[in-house]
């Protein structure tokens, strides 16, 4: 016990925990999970954006929430704890945002409730937390919150400049290229359609897996 | 200690839910009246953006600021109506359109639709009608600011809670409420609103515009929202319109915006 205290908390071994999520052992690309959401939010990229901060607070403020608790914790109603500190978190992140960024909490409206019941983070909570110091806990949410809204990010970045010609809801095509003023773009509407967020995950998987055999 | 004890269990959780408990009631008293504050400002601010101005809102350092300082220069007055086209008295147009729903849910003759008064540049009146409805996911809802004429269009915003972003969504971009500059939702005497065109509307007929793609849904609920509730209005827009007819002139060019209230007070016994 009294050589863990002393380990910095920034040990490789801590280091570790967090970038593992990142790219390596990623939420979504390789575990395969918080799909639903990813193809939910990204759309546009400032809701993407702000699910991936919402996300990242919630998981790491869990874990260490969890983490704390864990030796309390009764077994048989484990889940059911997890869940109770999952919720109030949620709760407030949509709290704050409705009080501070309210214009972003109508577009991401029902997903941040939907946040509790993203399975990153019940997943981080049983598989790490609760058999794990409070620190690495809350890096290990770190990680994962931002190796999932890394993934959201970049659907996102593609979704809304191809779909829309546009980013953060600034126009990036110049209007000139578009067919109807004489040039040759046209917007690929498919791209802001759900089925194409699934195939955007399922390339961007792709294109992490034959990296991953590689390496 | 036994952890799996059954008085410990319930201990346990009667301990956590009283806490998490706590700490959220605490979140929401605090975070209550700048939430409040910001459901005042949106619809100060789209009240706003339906007559084209506030729109330097995020430019400015106290938005919440700048924006009741804009609604206080730019809304000159604001009044209800009930649908048999009176004047109801006494009504408070902006509590009455913080909960627009509730008002629609009740019945017709009992409603009090608020109406907005501004000016533009030259001095002729603006009318701004809020409109509520069901989009795909949620609900929709606008702002429809009417010239002098109660006809023309000057503007309309649209938002909505959980239409799909970059779909549905797409109501609340310029491009589809600019399309409603200009059209108008008089045809003679039968007020026929405005439809959405799946497809894309004929630009030279004035009472239809362009859908958004993938929205077909939305744009349906757009159509119906304002068709409803235009019509809630229709008896009182009709009387302003007789009204204008016969005299010309706007009747409220001078006298501030006390639409016709000599042939309407009468009438207004029962709704109070």
């Amino acid at each position: 016990m009294s050589n863990m205290e002393k380990e910095p908390f920034f040990s490789a071994k801590n280091l570790r925990v967090f970038s593992l999520p990142l790219l390596r052992n990623n939420p979504v690309t390789v575990q395969i999970l918080g799909i639903c959401s990813a193809l939910a939010v990204t759309a546009k990229l400032k809701p993407a954006i702000v699910m991936a901060l919402s996300v990242t607070v919630v998981t790491a403020m869990s874990n260490l929430i969890i983490s704390l608790l864990r030796k309390t914790i009764p077994d048989r109603i484990r889940i059911i704890v997890q869940l109770v500190v999952v919720a109030a978190l949620v709760i407030i992140v949509d709290q704050v945002l409705k009080a501070y960024v309210y214009d972003v909490s109508k577009q991401l409206s029902v997903f941040v409730g939907l946040i509790i019941t993203n399975c990153i983070i019940m997943g981080r909570l049983e598989a790490f937390a609760l058999g794990n110091r409070p620190w690495p806990a809350f890096l290990d949410g770190i990680g994962n919150g931002l190796g999932y809204g890394l993934i959201l990010v970049t659907l996102g970045f593609f979704r809304e400049l191809l779909g829309n010609g546009s980013l953060l809801g600034y126009k990036i095509i110049p209007d000139s290229w578009y067919i109807a003023n004489g040039g040759f773009y046209s917007n690929n509407g498919l791209m802001l359609l759900p089925p194409m967020a699934l195939i955007g995950v399922g390339i961007i998987i792709w294109i992490a897996n034959s990296r991953k055999k590689k390496a | 200690m036994n952890k799996n004890n059954n008085s410990y269990i319930i201990a346990y959780a009667a301990i956590l839910v009283i806490v998490v408990a706590a700490a959220l009631s605490f979140a929401a008293l605090k975070l209550k009246s700048r939430q409040a504050e910001n459901v005042r400002m949106e619809r100060m601010s789209d009240i706003l953006r339906s007559i084209g101005q506030g729109g330097d809102a995020d430019k400015a350092a106290d938005k919440i600021a700048y924006i009741n300082e804009q609604y206080k220069k730019y809304i000159t007055d604001s009044y209800a109506v009930n649908t048999e086209g009176d004047v109801v008295k006494g009504a408070d147009a902006f509590n009455i359109l913080l909960n627009l729903k509730a008002e629609y849910d009740k019945p017709e003759d009992q409603r009090e639709l608020p109406i907005f008064v501004s000016r533009d540049d030259a001095g002729k009146p603006l009318y701004v009608i809020p409109v509520w409805g069901s989009g795909l996911w949620g609900p929709i809802w606008g702002y429809v600011a009417l010239e002098s004429d109660w006809d023309t269009i000057y503007g309309v915003v649209f938002a909505h809670k959980s239409e799909t972003p970059g779909l549905g969504a797409e109501i609340t971009t310029s491009w589809f409420q600019d399309n409603f500059k200009g059209k108008k939702i008089f045809n003679q005497d039968e007020l026929v609103s405005i439809s959405v065109m799946k497809g894309g509307a004929d630009p030279y007929d004035p009472y239809s515009v362009d859908a958004v793609s993938g929205g077909t849904i939305t744009s349906r609920s757009v159509e119906n929202m304002l068709k409803r509730d235009l019509t809630g209005y229709a008896a009182y827009f009709r009387k302003m319109r007789a009204g204008q007819d016969n005299q010309a002139v706007s009747p409220d060019a001078e006298n501030g915006p006390q639409p016709a209230v000599d042939s309407t007070i009468v009438n207004n016994a029962g709704h109070e």
